[in-house]
């Protein structure tokens, strides 16, 4: 029998994809592997253990930066969701007003500049003020996550925001509901996968922070990423591994979540 | 009583003010935390080196004259700074070879993803979000796991016979175009992905009505489609390559810089604030150049589909 | 008969879109109509004609930019959409997915903040009005776009508004289901003597349902009037070529006076036609004559030609005539099981127009 002839089939592009996933997968299956050896180093397997894990757990450091990584993430999300979500609402669904494009273009701006920049600008901004007020506490991280969160928190919220049928809200209106009332029975309802997802994204992205941190954070406040940065510097032991393989597993939970969220159509 | 026209004007006026107010904090903290301080960072390049970093608050164009030229210590002749623009070209055309190679292994991939049927690609969608919300750093260090002396691929070279002894992968330029290939493939898949998704594909089948062979296909109907996706794919990975610093770092050890490390250098052991910050306005200037190019470029095509 | 107080009343209202630079769109232009109480009263144009504009004004969507609206002799101007005592049915429904059948009915009255019970009992007679009771707690969009579209209408009846706005609300369904839909309307309309707006592009549908008819273009009204007089006595050669199909003569008026007119056609044939306003005569006119109100004969009429097309229908059968003219005239004939029009391609063939079968048109 002749074979069918498949219009969308190209020529060795099956192969090199499942060679991009193969590629994506290895260096990550080969870290995650690792963090179960039971050896100093991390040149030869021999044998599974989790003792690398009681390692890390048992790092005062490690679990100081981890839940640091957690409170500037879950403070730096929130307040960049709750301001992206009013952003969303001012600049979707309405006729051109003067100064749209350019609030589009200012609150988009932390994803156009290179993040080393960023970091430069902070730290000499930063370090000005520190010397002034004598203040050198989180707040600093805690702004500048914030701030380079607002575009992601604010990507999924406009998208929602965008798909959303007008007329449902003007149903409202014609139904006796006032503006604050259709705010909160029929915009904010069906808003909400949306505000949801941005708000992970924020949070995955707060915690995935190097860079700035890195330039902006005082003695002492190392994020569990800039801590891991310090340590690979100064050459590895599985313990590294270990922890790489809880973060990632803390990935894979969000993303999971978040496709969930951000799949759920109305 | 205020007629209709009175109150219709009365209420566009509000609602731009409401607009106004809600649109306040997110301005208010990208101002304070992103773009004030990118203007400091243009005033802090025409100042003059502090002694232990920082700067002195004299005017001095000396930090933008090093970017491109180097004064000789003993004779104060001007030459080109071999030494910048070799790091500047280096960043460039790893970031291109970056850029080259995503494309190469993307391209194909999210083709593969939008041609499974509907229900299971979420699943292939899926795999590749998981890299791409997967920290960076972690990324990068899981590429050290299989480059280092007696990681995988030296394992396997060895294994193999084709090495006898280990072959120096790391803190190679290798090492840096691998790990960000790496870290940027998902950046590339995604976008390409969305606009491969669209594709009416009776359009593919009147290409091989109209006798076409596969390969035409390809170049004549399928990339034309696409192409606000490559561009968009292209321009996402061109950029956070340029900028990088984390990758280069890790994997390109001390000697193979590229501009963001450069510029930490000034801002660290350098102890030079204002050639850090005349260096930072050089890289977001070739930044800018990207973006306009891929605005243009997105605008035209939209012009050019009605 | 007693005077009849407006339900509501456009006075002069005009809508202009300001656009980008110089271009500005006139949607409304000087519009006056006074729509009665009970009435099922249709907008009815081509796309752009002004119709939903209007339609939107008097929801509270949209300002006009000179002019009055009143409800029942109210000027609603300053009234915003959620004050004023008018509901709509969207084109898209606008069911809101994030609630049931139910809630939505009731979302009107729990926003004007009636008790509960009230509400309950409502939204129930609202389901059973529209045959819903089965998919009460069904979400919105587990239902077919039919059922959709009842739920649409039982939401926007349940506050019992004095006056119902419909915008194109049929245009979704399917042929069978829209004929159904229409007279389901109709009944409703009955039956909860509520001013009914029904804003359409399709004649068939304005004229199977309305009470009156009010014909749209370019931001004017044509013509308001009854089915019967917007399509028998058209005002103006666009609302006759608008509704229905139309063959339009020309001609010199002879005598005119009482509604009407005697017409000389170029072919030298006299014919008598009613009459909208008087015209002068000697005067050039345009006569309009419904292709079923004129006769094919074998043989001589007041109209002579060559038979080019013939078109079988079903229910009827459409025969062009090349006039000697030049034009083509076309002939409805009804038909019958026995045999076929009697007629064949490229037959010389007489067409008889009867008297009152023309109107007379302002061109």
């Amino acid at each position: 029998m002749a074979k069918r002839f498949d219009v969308r089939r190209q020529n060795g592009f099956v192969s090199l994809a499942i060679l991009c996933f193969f590629l994506l997968y290895l260096p990550i299956a080969t870290l995650v592997v690792y963090a179960f050896n039971d050896n100093d180093s991390l040149a030869i397997w021999k044998g599974f253990s989790l003792r690398w894990f009681h390692v890390a757990w048992n790092n005062g450091l490690v679990i100081e930066s981890s839940i640091r990584s957690f409170q500037i993430a879950a403070v730096a999300a929130l307040l960049a969701t709750i301001s992206a979500t009013m952003a969303a609402l001012a600049t979707t669904r309405t006729n051109p007003y003067r100064g749209l494009t350019f609030k589009y273009a200012f609150i988009n701006q932390p994803l156009m500049v290179p993040e080393i920049v960023t970091a430069v600008a902070l730290l000499i901004v930063f370090s000005r003020i520190k010397i002034w007020t004598g203040y050198s506490g989180l707040g600093y991280l805690v702004a500048a996550h914030t701030a380079f969160c607002v575009p992601f928190a604010y990507l999924p919220i406009r998208a929602r925001l965008e798909s959303m049928d007008l007329a449902l809200e003007t149903a409202a209106a014609d139904l006796y509901a006032t503006k604050w009332k259709t705010f909160r029975h029929v915009t904010l309802p069906l808003l909400w996968p949306g505000i949801l997802a941005g708000l992970m994204l924020a949070f995955v992205v707060s915690l995935d922070d190097v860079v700035i941190t890195e330039f902006v954070k005082s003695g002492g406040q190392d994020t569990l990423p800039t801590y891991m940065l310090g340590q690979i510097r100064r050459g590895v032991t599985p313990e590294i591994n270990a922890i790489s393989t809880a973060f990632l597993l803390l990935s894979i939970g969000i993303v999971t979540a978040f496709f969930f969220v951000s799949r759920k159509r109305t | 009583m205020a007629t209709a026209s009175e109150v219709a004007e009365q209420a566009e006026r509000d609602d731009i003010r409401l607009r106004w107010l809600l649109s306040a904090p997110a301005l208010l903290i990208v101002f304070l935390a992103a773009l004030g301080p990118l203007l400091i960072v243009v005033v802090y390049s025409f100042l003059t080196p502090g002694n232990y970093g920082d700067v002195k608050w004299q005017f001095s164009t000396d930090a933008w004259v090093s970017v491109l030229f180097e004064r000789d210590v003993f004779d104060d002749t001007v030459s080109f700074a071999t030494a910048y623009l070799s790091i500047f070209w280096r960043s460039v055309s790893l970031s291109l070879a970056t850029t080259v190679l995503t494309l190469t292994l993307g391209f194909p991939t999210a083709y593969f993803i939008a041609t499974r049927p509907d229900h299971r690609r979420d699943i292939w969608l899926f795999l590749i979000t998981i890299p791409f919300w997967t920290n960076l750093l972690i990324r990068t260090f899981a590429m050290q796991e299989v480059l280092r002396n007696d990681g995988i691929i030296n394992s396997a070279l060895q294994l193999l016979g084709i090495a006898d002894h280990p072959v120096q992968l790391m803190y190679t330029n290798f090492a840096v175009l691998a790990g960000m290939v790496y870290v940027f493939l998902p950046l590339m898949v995604l976008p390409l992905y969305a606009s491969m998704e669209k594709i009416d594909f009776r359009l593919v089948e009147a290409g091989y009505d109209l006798y076409a062979t596969r390969f035409e296909v390809l170049r004549r109907i399928i990339v034309p489609l696409v192409t606000p996706g490559i561009v968009a794919g292209s321009i996402l990975v061109f950029i956070p390559s340029l900028g990088a610093y984390v990758t280069p770092r890790v994997l390109g050890g001390g000697t193979n810089l590229m501009i963001g490390n450069l510029i930490e250098l000034q801002f660290g052991q350098g102890r030079n604030w204002p050639l850090g910050a005349a260096l930072s306005i050089t890289l977001m200037v070739i930044v800018m150049v990207a973006l306009l190019f891929y605005v243009r470029n997105t605008t035209r095509s939209d012009g050019a589909h009605g | 008969m007693t005077a009849m107080r407006p339900a509501v009343e456009a006075n002069g209202v005009t809508r202009v879109f300001r656009g980008t630079g110089q271009d500005s769109v006139r949607a409304l232009d000087n519009v006056s109509v006074a729509i009665r109480e009970n009435e099922f009263f249709t907008l009815l144009g081509p796309s752009g004609c002004g119709k939903t504009t209007l339609l939107r004004l008097i929801a509270g969507f949209d300002f006009p930019t000179d002019g009055e609206i009143l409800l029942y002799g109210q000027d609603i101007a300053p009234l915003p959409p959620f004050r004023r005592p008018v509901n709509t049915v969207f084109q898209s429904y606008a069911l809101f997915p994030h609630m049931t059948v139910a809630d939505n009915i009731g979302f009107g009255l729990k926003m004007l903040g009636r008790p509960k019970a009230e509400i309950e009992v409502r939204v129930d007679a609202m389901l059973k009005l529209v045959h819903m009771q089965e998919l009460k707690n069904r979400r919105t969009s587990q239902i077919s776009g039919g059922q959709q579209q009842r739920v649409a209408l039982a939401r926007a009846l349940a506050p019992q508004p004095k006056v119902l706005l419909l915008d194109e609300p049929l245009s979704a369904l399917d042929y069978k289901l829209r004929k159904e839909m229409q007279i389901e309307l109709k009944r409703l309309q009955h039956e909860t003597g509520i001013t009914f707006i029904f804003v359409t592009h399709d004649q068939e549908e304005a004229l199977t349902m309305s009470d009156r008819i009010a014909v749209m273009s370019s931001g004017n009204i044509l013509q308001v009037g009854t089915p019967w007089d917007v399509y028998d006595h058209p005002a103006e050669r666009f609302v006759a070529d608008f509704i229905g199909e139309t063959n339009f003569l020309t001609g010199t008026v002879e005598s005119a006076g009482n509604g009407q007119a005697q017409v000389a056609l170029r072919s030298g044939a006299k014919i008598r036609a009613t009459a909208a306003v008087d015209f002068r005569v000697g005067s050039n006119a345009t006569l309009m004559v419904r292709p079923e109100h004129a006769k094919l004969v074998k043989g001589r009429g007041d109209l002579c030609g060559t038979i080019e097309n013939i078109v079988y229908f079903g229910t009827d059968t459409h025969i062009h005539v090349r006039l000697d003219e030049g034009d083509v005239f076309m002939v409805r004939q009804q038909n019958s099981r026995s045999a076929g029009c009697g007629f064949e391609n490229g037959t010389r063939v007489g067409i008889q127009i009867g008297d009152n079968a023309a109107q007379l048109l302002k061109d």
